[in-house]
């Protein structure tokens, strides 16, 4: 079955991102495909490349990326809304050359994107489930 | 349906307002601070029904992880993230009562 | 591609966090997509199209304006918990007149706000497809 992910939450101050990467990864042991994650809102704080948790703490991040969520075209599907992330001062290179910023956050296991992908996931998933506070 | 509660009944009202408006063939499952709301506490006739109807799950993580494993309601159903895949794939329609 | 039934799930008001606002920005995106689309207002969600909502006090945009544009996106189906109204001491008359006209029916213009009971919501919700909750 196709499922895609919504995260309304960052890493670390909510439980939301790591009950969905456990649930990401006990789907696709299981033989799912993750359409796509959607991250939204505080959410778009989950693909900072920048994350450094002390050492005997989980990388959020990088468990995301370990994950090698992907599409036919190698490219990622764990996507940052674009206007929750700039807001926020989360920017890839593009973002980040076009707004004049020298530098960028994002994870390069992420991308970043319109809402559009999030009513995408909706029609193209056989599920759609929501993590938040 | 499957709707998924993520706060205790204590802090939200997420819970009730979910009971509200379920349906007689939906299922509950209660997940992070959520699953406060399977053990056995002043509110806990709010799913007393539903969990004898087999209609209340809880993930077990989130139980364990918060010590509350002697504590719960008769006839919760526990499950671990396999089971709730399971639970998405199975019920249709995911609510999530964030 | 078949149409898919989307509902959006709104239970909180509108300017203590920024659910309400992002949810609405995906409605507004959504309505390119051409799906059928519902939006539910329970609980606390109920404040968001409460009429006279003034944010010059509080240095914030006023996007209430906004949910007046849904009619002109096809947008008509907002339902509106009636228990969650009298919870708050609310009734329709303390909504917004949001409206849409009805192509099918003449131009007619027609109220998009419909105060149901949570047993109505209940009944819709469970024809749904996709439901977002913020």
């Amino acid at each position: 079955m196709k499922i895609s992910i919504q995260i309304n939450e960052g890493p670390y101050q909510h439980q939301a991102s790591d009950t969905a990467y456990q649930f990401a990864k006990a789907a696709i042991k299981k033989g799912h495909e993750i359409f796509r994650v959607f991250f939204y809102h505080d959410g778009v704080n989950n693909a900072s490349r920048f994350t450094i948790p002390p050492q005997d703490d989980r990388n959020i991040v990088n468990q995301w990326a370990e994950l090698g969520i992907k599409n036919a075209n190698s490219e990622p599907e764990l996507v940052v809304c674009i206007a929750a992330a700039l807001r926020r001062g989360m920017l890839d290179e593009s973002e980040a050359s076009k707004n004049g910023i020298d530098g960028n956050n994002i994870h390069p296991a992420f991308r970043i994107s319109g809402l559009g992908q999030l009513i995408e996931a909706g029609i193209q998933s056989d599920r759609l489930v929501v993590f938040g506070d | 349906m499957l709707h998924t509660v993520n706060k205790s009944s204590f802090e939200r009202n997420s819970l009730k307002s979910c009971i509200n408006i379920i349906d007689d063939t939906s299922v509950i499952l209660l997940i992070e601070d959520g699953v406060i709301s399977a053990t056995k506490n002043i509110n806990s006739s709010m799913i007393a029904n539903l969990a004898n109807q087999g209609r209340v799950y809880a993930l077990q993580g989130d139980v364990e992880a918060r010590g509350i494993s002697s504590k719960l309601v008769d006839n919760i159903k526990l499950v671990d993230y396999t089971g709730f895949v399971d639970l998405v794939v199975e019920h249709g329609t995911s609510v999530s009562w964030v | 591609m078949a149409i898919k039934k989307f509902m959006y799930l709104n239970r909180r008001s509108s300017f203590g966090t920024v659910y309400a606002i992002e949810s609405l920005e995906v409605v507004l995106v959504a309505a390119a997509f051409d799906q059928d689309v519902s939006l539910a207002f329970i609980d606390d969600g109920v404040y968001q199209i409460i009429e006279g909502q003034n944010t010059n006090g509080i240095g914030m945009k006023n996007f209430s304006k906004t949910f007046h544009a849904l009619g002109d996106y096809e947008i008509n189906k907002l339902y509106v918990s009636a228990e969650s109204l009298e919870e708050r001491g609310l009734s329709a008359d303390d909504l917004m007149p949001l409206v849409y006209e009805d192509e099918d029916d003449n131009w007619v213009e027609k109220s998009s706000v419909k105060v149901v009971s949570n047993a109505e919501i209940s009944k819709i919700m469970s024809k749904q497809d996709v439901c977002f909750s913020f």
